[in-house]
């Protein structure tokens, strides 16, 4: 409470006496911010730890280049995995990226407020969904349609692209990157909302009153303000789309193969650390799903970071409006 | 959630003072033999209320790791251990308790019962042998109508003791399989898709036309699954049943220590895809009240528990092995004393 009243007595600049209160507050807080990197710092340490031998035996260039994983004869190549995880994430936000900005779009811009609130509450719900029962989903419902009719119709129609040649199996990058399409799709819906609704009023009002159409008042004053938002939304979702384990596991096909075709089955990095571990012989084998944990964690640290840049150059973008 | 945690918690001190006195054998390992372990556990357990024991199945690997560290009273593993593996826990005896196979199925609309011959299984797995058409399956079949349909060819994702003992069978019967893929928990398949346990496996296969995988004995059994037949050492057709697989072990040579694979056993009705699954434990028991009702167990396990097997699709094991395991069983000792010694 004295805590609380003591800057309205003082000017703000004035403060030099020690507020024992206040340091110990600060400082416990620090304390507890500091924590989270320690965590990380620990678990990168641990498997640096665990994962150094494998990645020393193999060398730490050829564990990412090389495409070959053959746990019997000790060879461990990543590049399967690493490429099925960016190619599964890629194709879940190509998919889920438009759906989720309209569906904010329309929620926050057109719908009236009943309708939002009746179309949000399966949005959340969907988020809500453990990801086992998107894999058996995916296995049952989403993988039978693909191999007969949608993978046999893409073929025929957009068949001269690499994309979508090969045979029709309905396990492989297609069938996860959907999964994760659906999954990633509540979150970044769920923020962009929140941040459309951020968009103040004046600015809309500014287009219209200008003579602007509801599309256009939209796409020059709305989207331009929401962009940095909007990037950071996606940046969640394809956080989430690179760690997704389960669901990806069972629809991916498993198997450590590199191919252009999005029919063709592949492998990712989670998959296969949850695949592989339990059961891991010998300190090595161990050690490389080690390394591969500390690859995953490197490639979302990587994102993380191009998010953040991608997010700082959208805020400086010649549109945007102080708020 | 509150109240959850109170009589879940009631629940535990309960269950705590009612096991006051008794003794907790905590042990760890395979999952394939889960399902008679617990049946035991809980027979055992009726039989001598004082004695309770405690198995988490995690897996193979998981077993060998704990019993090295001495963290569990016993380990279970599918595959007995490697020589590393035993340098690490000197003193681990494997005991043999049921046995189990790895069986092939397949999914063709209208094909009731097929057959195939070591070579050809190898090559349908290597990848060289890619229809159903082919001339080499038709051999194997002659007069049933193959359709002319790609094989789509699905193997177990997850590291697993039913993919070493399948590994293990073609590179016993296949000299190509033995140096491309090679046998092990996990391999480098060079064909197929992988699916996440058997039911992974199953699911696909029975999904995809052409489908042909391998899950083991007792899941293929309660999901009514077409099996393959397949050619033994001795040249016979067999299917897979409990006769066929106990007739893997009667006729095969085992070493003292049981550590050995009897995939492409002799035997006329042997089944060429059977293993063992094995209870790992000291030879020299440091905890006198555990030692002892651990031994007594197992004594129990390898004469009134093989009774109990069948009924959940294991295949017991045969008469003369036993008299061996009895032999093995003799030679634990309680900090240097024997327990069994006068047993019969």
């Amino acid at each position: 409470m004295t805590a609380a009243r003591e800057p309205e007595r003082a000017p703000e600049s004035a403060p030099a006496r020690v507020n024992v209160p206040d340091r110990v507050w600060s400082g416990g807080l620090l304390l507890l911010g500091l924590a989270v990197l320690v965590v990380a710092a620990i678990i990168v340490a641990e498997l640096v730890h665990i994962g150094g031998p494998a990645i020393l035996h193999t060398g730490v260039v050829a564990f990412v280049r090389n495409s070959v994983w053959d746990v019997t004869r000790d060879v461990f190549g990543a590049l399967p995995f690493i490429y099925g995880t960016l190619v599964t994430s890629a194709v879940a936000l190509v998919l889920a990226l438009p759906v989720s900005v309209g569906l904010a779009l329309f929620l926050t811009e057109m719908a009236p407020p009943s309708v939002r609130s009746i179309v949000s509450f399966p949005i959340s719900l969907l988020a809500g969904i453990p990801s086992v029962v998107y894999g058996l989903w995916g296995l049952f419902v989403l993988v039978p349609l693909l191999r007969r009719p949608v993978e046999p119709l893409l073929a025929k129609t957009l068949g001269f692209l690499p994309l979508f040649q090969g045979p029709p199996i309905g396990l492989g990058y297609l069938a996860a990157g959907i999964v994760l399409a659906i999954m990633i799709l509540p979150t970044i819906t769920s923020i962009a909302i929140e941040v459309l609704q951020t968009v103040p009023g004046t600015l809309r009002e500014g287009a219209l009153a200008l003579g602007a159409t509801r599309w256009e008042a939209i796409r020059v004053s709305v989207l331009p303000y929401a962009r940095a938002g909007i990037v950071g939304a996606t940046m969640l979702g394809l956080g989430r789309a690179l760690g997704e384990t389960m669901a990806v596991t069972m629809v991916i096909g498993n198997s450590p193969t590199i191919r252009a075709s999005l029919f063709s089955p592949g492998y990712s990095l989670p998959a296969v650390i949850a695949n592989e571990f339990a059961e891991a012989s010998g300190d090595l084998h161990t050690g490389a799903l080690a390394a591969l944990a500390l690859l995953l964690f490197a490639v979302t640290v990587v994102l993380n970071i191009a998010a953040r840049l991608l997010v700082r150059m959208s805020r400086r973008g010649p549109t945007r409006v102080a708020a | 959630m509150k109240t959850l945690l109170v009589i879940s918690g009631l629940a535990l001190g309960l269950a705590g003072a009612a096991f006051a006195n008794n003794l907790l054998i905590n042990g760890a390992g395979a999952t394939f033999p889960f399902p008679i372990y617990s049946k035991w556990f809980s027979e055992y357990n009726k039989l001598h209320p004082d004695v309770q024991i405690n198995y988490q199945s995690i897996g193979s690997g998981g077993g060998i790791k704990q019993i090295i560290e001495r963290t569990v009273d016993f380990g279970a593993s599918d595959a007995p251990m490697t020589e590393e593996e035993l340098k690490k826990a000197p003193g681990v005896v494997h005991i043999p308790t049921v046995m189990g196979a790895v069986v092939v199925v397949y999914n063709l609309p209208g094909v009731g019962s097929l057959r195939l011959s070591p070579e050809t299984l190898a090559n349908v797995f290597l990848g060289k042998v890619q229809n159903w058409s082919d001339a080499a399956i038709a051999k194997d079949n002659p007069g049933a109508k193959l359709p002319d349909s790609a094989i789509a060819v699905v193997h177990r994702s997850d590291g697993s003791g039913t993919t070493a003992v399948f590994t293990d069978y073609l590179a016993k019967v296949s000299p190509e399989w033995k140096s491309g893929p090679g046998a092990g928990k996990s391999v480098n398949w060079p064909v197929g898709l992988g699916g996440k346990g058997n039911e992974g496996v199953t699911g696909t296969v029975k999904q995809t036309e052409g489908g042909i995988g391998y899950v083991e004995l007792a899941y293929a059994n309660q999901n009514k699954l077409l099996m393959v037949d397949l050619k033994n050492h001795d040249g016979q057709w067999v299917k897979a049943s409990l006769d066929s697989v106990s007739a893997a072990a009667a006729k095969a040579e085992i070493p003292a220590d049981y550590r050995v694979s009897i995939t492409d056993a002799p035997g006329k009705e042997a089944y060429p895809i059977s293993a063992f699954t094995y209870l790992l434990v000291y030879k020299d028991q440091a905890d006198p009240a555990k030692g002892q009702a651990l031994i007594h167990f197992l004594w129990w396990a390898i004469h009134d528990g093989q009774k109990m097997a069948s009924a959940l699709d294991y295949a017991p094991l045969p008469g003369p092995l036993v008299k061996k395991v009895e032999a093995t069983l003799q030679s634990i000792t309680v900090q240097g004393k024997a327990v069994l010694a006068n047993r019969k």
